[in-house]
């Protein structure tokens, strides 16, 4: 297989013509072409001249690749496959709604982090996406021109392929790339802190944690990771960082029956973010197959809500869209892993 | 509290290593610091780059901290950590994290090199009341039998996928659990290891009726 250039940054595509012997200006015209316009195939960027197609041609693949499969929710939303890995799955969620249009991208295949609420999880890890199969998942999708937000809350752990992940970002965000407004895009993380910070000081993308419950013996038991990261340090280091104005972070919070959608939840909650502008996220819980877990019902997640907001914590209520095309992240390529 | 997380990073000198088995290290420096047994510290080879973090695999009283680890060959830091002599330098943070031990009756289970903090509870004195299932691919690869058997005597519970031996369980720790008719939902269940077995077990061990409340989980990442 060829090397495929989308994904690619400013700098790497200019190396890639000078490796070819084509002019410096070449790696520019490619980033205009990869990112700005609409193209599948080398033989469409005219203003290369035919040696540089065809040298192109004989030595990379575009990388742009469609989705294997869709489907369609009554609502709207569409859940796309795309095959990363050999034989392996990644899901893309579409979310229309209104004038704003979601992205929802993946980041690996499957995951290593292990939260005992999460459907990738169960397929195990099977590894990093590049930044160009990132940022495939919203340039290959049919309505790619109308999407005005994008958000890594896919499948896997985006801090855990760091790298990849602030490549795909640099490309989406740069006027030689997509010249997106980092202010439309989320990248949410479980807490792995060195990461995140790393991810704070290289991006101006927002920050979303996942949090789930103020209490850190509650959250060991629902995430590995705060057994080395622990909730109290990833605060800490939110704390001290200077958002601006402009930069937001929020925390994402997943409601279970009788675990963390309690009254001392919410004063814990209140406690633990005083000092912290942000918001916090409630999402209803999508049970996934053998969970011991539930949702709560919708007098309790209304109600729990109107506690932080009575706190001052600008709260959401996430909406649940999807349901009917195994919405919930992880089940739709699992299902197709098993099927295999 | 400064732990793994802190930005800073000490250098130290190696004045133990030994292979164990094939691709299994042991390297140790001196203990200038305390931790708690099921701690982890990061490491990286020079100062300023990316650490990561390994379990304590030693007693909290012994004056070398040891690590234990396998040789990844893709891996970035396992090849050069093997390449270490003695008297190399490595740089490494405090001790931090939560997965440490409490007296009292629970289950350790571990895969692999997931072993190192249960090993370095043991050698701080709280292996009483444990019950250990401990799984490897190969006999050779149960590095501490001895230590562990002498203390946990049969509730050391050895199971190995790809050889057979005497008192020796041939299967993944997951096939051992599978094939156990009853566990105690009382007691309280460790998992450490990498993120396939701690997933697998965790859904075994609930589907016997372990509430997921009593099962804390390590996953090496």
């Amino acid at each position: 297989m060829r090397e495929h250039l989308f994904g690619k940054t400013l700098e790497e595509l200019k190396a890639v013509s000078h490796s070819l012997g084509l002019p410096a200006f070449t790696g520019r015209q490619l980033a205009e072409w990869l990112y700005k316009k609409e193209i599948s195939s080398f033989e469409d960027m005219t203003n290369l001249s035919l040696k540089a197609r065809a040298l192109l041609k004989e030595n990379y693949d575009t990388g742009i690749i469609p989705p294997v499969d869709v489907q369609e929710s009554i609502d709207g939303t569409k859940k796309y496959l795309f095959e990363a890995l050999k034989g392996k799955f990644i899901e893309t969620a579409y979310i229309p709604d209104g004038k704003r249009s979601t992205v929802c991208i993946s980041s690996q295949v499957g995951c290593k982090m292990g939260c005992l609420f999460c459907m990738t999880g169960k397929q195990g890890f099977q590894g990093n996406l590049s930044s160009g199969e990132i940022l495939n998942q919203f340039r290959s999708l049919p309505e790619w021109h109308s999407i005005t937000n994008l958000v890594y809350m896919g499948m896997g752990e985006p801090l855990d392929n760091l790298e990849e992940v602030l490549k795909s970002l640099d490309v989406l965000t740069a006027d030689w790339g997509f010249a997106l407004s980092p202010r439309r895009i989320t990248v949410s993380t479980i807490g792995i802190t060195p990461a995140m910070l790393q991810f704070l000081n290289r991006s101006n993308a927002h920050l979303a944690v996942s949090l789930h419950t103020p209490f850190e013996e509650e959250r060991r038991k629902l995430m590995p990771v705060q057994q080395v990261y622990p909730l109290h340090e990833v605060l800490k280091e939110i704390r001290s960082w200077d958002f601006g104005r402009q930069r937001r972070v929020s925390f994402e919070y997943i409601l279970f029956k009788d675990f963390n959608d309690s009254a001392a939840h919410v004063n814990e909650l209140s406690r633990i973010l005083h000092g912290i502008r942000c918001r916090i996220n409630l999402i209803r819980f999508h049970p996934i197959p053998d969970t011991p877990l539930e949702s709560p019902d919708e007098e309790t997640i209304n109600a729990f809500k109107e506690k932080l907001t009575t706190k001052g914590i600008t709260t959401t209520i996430r909406a649940s869209r999807g349901q009917d095309i195994w919405a919930a992240c992880g089940l739709l390529s699992t299902k197709e892993l098993a099927d295999k | 509290m400064i732990s793994h997380n802190d930005k800073q990073t000490t250098p130290v000198t190696i004045s133990f290593s030994e292979e164990l088995s094939t691709g299994i290290y042991l390297i140790g420096f001196k203990r200038t610091f305390d931790f708690e047994a099921g701690q982890v510290i990061g490491i990286s080879i020079r100062e300023n780059e990316a650490r990561r973090l390994y379990s304590i695999c030693s007693g909290e009283q012994e004056g070398e901290i040891k690590i234990l680890y396998k040789v990844i060959e893709d891996g970035y830091l396992t090849p050069q950590l093997s390449d270490l002599e003695l008297g190399d330098t490595i740089w490494i943070t405090l001790a931090g994290g939560e997965f440490t031990a409490k007296p009292g009756p629970a289950v350790w289970i571990a895969s692999g090199t997931g072993i190192a903090p249960y090993y370095s509870m043991l050698r701080s004195g709280l292996g009483e009341n444990k019950i250990l299932l401990h799984g490897n691919r190969y006999l050779e690869q149960f590095h501490f039998f001895d230590e562990f058997r002498e203390v946990l005597g049969s509730d050391y519970i050895r199971c190995c996928s790809a050889e057979s031996g005497e008192d020796v369980y041939h299967g993944r720790v997951t096939g051992y659990l599978q094939e156990q008719d009853e566990l105690d939902p009382a007691l309280m269940y460790y998992l450490c290891g990498s993120a396939d077995m701690v997933v697998e077990t965790r859904d075994i061990l609930i589907s016997k009726g372990v509430p997921f409340s009593h099962i804390i989980s390590e996953i090496y990442f």
